[in-house]
């Protein structure tokens, strides 16, 4: 029967099309595929999620559909990777790390197998879908546990350049992503080094350092603010760990204050892991921990909750002036 | 080329005529023997163990690593051998001697089983003892990393099989189910999961703790063949553990579910829930060990 839908109507496997950086992994994955790296791929029922459907059709004999049974998939992959394969398994952030959590630490990590967490649509981008689907505990777990690195990046461009800087990485990586409507940060692409921050500026007022999505906002309120006579830096700590301690110390030699930005918990997050290299290193700066403050997150939008959290660059420029004055 | 590490893998259950040998059997019931004395003994040095998660699988451990797996001495990381995982990790103490006896770490390791710093303690860890072909400890993972390898296999066109070893009291966890339910989707036919049906967990009768009966139809139901045997008995059992090896025009994977006794071989052990975990002191660990050197378990 041919349907009369107007062109406003969408349906969930058009999401492509109005995600403009979901395709991101799957492209990545593919590209590394094409250059002979031994990477598979899985997911829990969310290929169109994450945009996995992509790699799917590619390379359908590198693809394993899990269906919901995330635990399963994630000591499956542990398996998966003993035989030499690079998996890379993903669902949303808020079952992959809290769900997961026990197969992670001792299928994964403990056993030292070089599996590609894949955590997408984290901290509060699943807007109305409300707490069960928002990640704002999961770099605070993930970072806790050894031989697992945590990165959070902030754009396509930066996700992709993590994801082929680190396919030959002995070891299991979390990565933190958003879910493809990411606006982009580094249009011209950026070079990716685990452990090493993307330093954009040491502001003598205040340096910013950020993680993810935020580092959007972050980057358009250090202009502003900029713009507006302040002194103000940001760094984009995309590496949550290991974590790029040298550049939190010389911050807080050259900024009177550093504020982490980061859609997560302010307890255990990125705050928490600045706060922990300050409280030993530090030389001098006053930390003010911006996020989600010890609190479940209410149901909105997304651009919404941003707003709400002021997450967004309004919303961090406002952090900021409130502690420069 | 064969890489069996013995003859005669390729057995039918339906063709009795090709049961083991005389020579055979006696061979496997004195690996068993030896997985029990060695157990006494290891555990002698930690001062408390778990004898009959050990006992209950004896005869499972002699048949896989003396019999069906492909396996090569002394050669622990062979890429092709066969794999086994332990969901009842626990068992471990009566899987080292078998790797050690197998020329895969040096046997003198045993004497430090728990002490500071060994790498053999309750639980087996893949990252420090080679021939353990994965980490486990947290029950109900082992089936979902034999799904994976062969996942990993498929993709790469090896061939090799993965015994996966459970407890009874296993079938509790959510995730062996979510394991099953996958490893049928994706027909791993070359995965074979043999639940030892000793009956008891720690709290007591598994079927008192929470009833998982009827498992032959459970398995059945998640689309796996399945079989069910006396797990004392060698002959029946490596007969069965050979057949499910060798059949390659079955397309589900399969469980055979081995009936055991936990502790057999020691009269006071078996079935007594208490002794899930214990010790015997040095007069008793020495009659025990005369019973199980006087003793030829057949069935």
């Amino acid at each position: 029967m041919t349907q009369l839908l107007s062109k406003d109507s969408w349906q969930y496997r058009e999401i492509n099309r109005r995600a403009p950086s979901l395709p991101t992994l799957s492209n990545a994955l593919i590209a590394l595929a094409d250059a002979g790296h031994p990477v598979m791929a899985g997911t829990a029922d969310l290929q169109y999620s994450n945009g996995l459907s992509g790699f799917a059709q590619r390379y359908p004999e590198r693809f394993v559909q899990f269906g919901i049974s995330e635990q399963n998939m994630v000591s499956a992959a542990a398996g998966m990777a003993t035989t030499g394969v690079i998996p890379y398994v993903a669902t949303f952030a808020s079952f992959l790390a809290l769900l997961c959590c026990e197969q992670i630490r001792m299928d994964v990590a403990y056993c030292k197998q070089p599996v590609r967490l894949i955590g997408h649509h984290t901290g509060i981008s699943l807007g109305f879908y409300g707490t069960s689907h928002h990640a704002t505990e999961d770099i605070a777990i993930m970072r806790s546990i050894a031989n697992l690195a945590v990165v959070s990046t902030a754009d396509g461009p930066a996700l992709d350049a993590a994801l082929r800087a680190t396919v030959d990485y002995p070891l299991p990586i979390y990565f933190r992503i958003h879910r493809g409507h990411d606006p982009v940060v580094y249009e011209d692409g950026v070079a990716f080094e685990l452990g090493k921050a993307i330093v954009h500026g040491i502001g003598k007022d205040i340096t910013i350092i950020a993680a993810g999505y935020p580092v959007h906002g972050a980057k358009r309120a250090m202009e502003e603010l900029n713009a507006a006579g302040h002194s103000v830096g940001l760094i984009d700590m995309h590496s949550i760990k290991p974590l790029d301690e040298d550049a939190i110390i010389e911050a807080s030699a050259r900024s009177k204050i550093i504020l982490t930005v980061e859609e997560h918990n302010i307890l255990g997050g990125l705050g928490g892991a600045v706060a922990e290299v300050l409280a030993e290193k530090g030389r001098g700066a006053r930390l003010v921990r911006h996020g989600i403050r010890d609190e479940y997150s209410l149901i909105a939008p997304p651009t919404h909750l941003y707003r709400h959290y002021r997450l967004d660059g309004d919303g961090i420029r406002a952090v900021a002036l409130e502690n420069i004055a | 080329m064969s890489m069996r590490q013995n003859p005669g893998g390729h057995l039918s259950v339906a063709r009795s005529h090709e049961l083991l040998s005389g020579e055979q059997l006696a061979f496997l019931q004195e690996r068993a023997r030896f997985i029990r004395l060695e157990t006494l003994r290891l555990i002698s040095i930690a001062k408390v163990g778990h004898y009959t998660s050990v006992f209950s699988c004896a005869e499972i451990f002699a048949a896989l690593y003396y019999d069906v797996m492909r396996l090569r001495k002394g050669e622990p990381a062979f890429a092709d051998r066969d794999r086994f995982l332990m969901g009842k990790g626990h068992a471990a103490v009566g899987l080292f001697p078998i790797l050690a006896d197998l020329g895969f770490f040096d046997p003198a390791w045993l004497e430090s089983y728990t002490r500071l710093g060994s790498p053999l303690g309750d639980h087996p860890d893949m990252t420090k003892v080679p021939g353990v072909d994965f980490s486990s400890g947290s029950i109900g993972h082992a089936l979902s990393n034999g799904v994976g390898m062969l996942l990993g296999a498929r993709f790469q066109q090896r061939d090799f099989n993965a015994f996966v070893l459970l407890g009874d009291g296993e079938m509790q966890e959510g995730q062996v189910w979510e394991a099953a339910l996958s490893a049928a989707s994706h027909n791993l036919s070359n995965l074979i999961a043999i639940v030892d049906r000793n009956g008891y967990q720690l709290d007591g009768k598994v079927d008192d703790v929470i009833a998982i009966e009827p498992l032959d139809e459970k398995w059945r139901a998640f689309g796996w063949e399945v079989h069910t045997v006396d797990g004392h008995d060698l002959e029946a059992l490596t007969t069965l553990l050979r057949a499910a090896k060798a059949d390659r025009a079955r397309t589900k994977p399969c469980c055979i579910i081995a009936r055991t006794v936990k502790g057999k071989g020691i009269d006071y052990m078996e079935t007594e829930p208490g002794w899930h975990l214990g010790y015997l002191g040095a007069e008793d660990e020495a009659k025990a060990r005369e019973t199980i050197l006087n003793t030829v378990i057949s069935q």
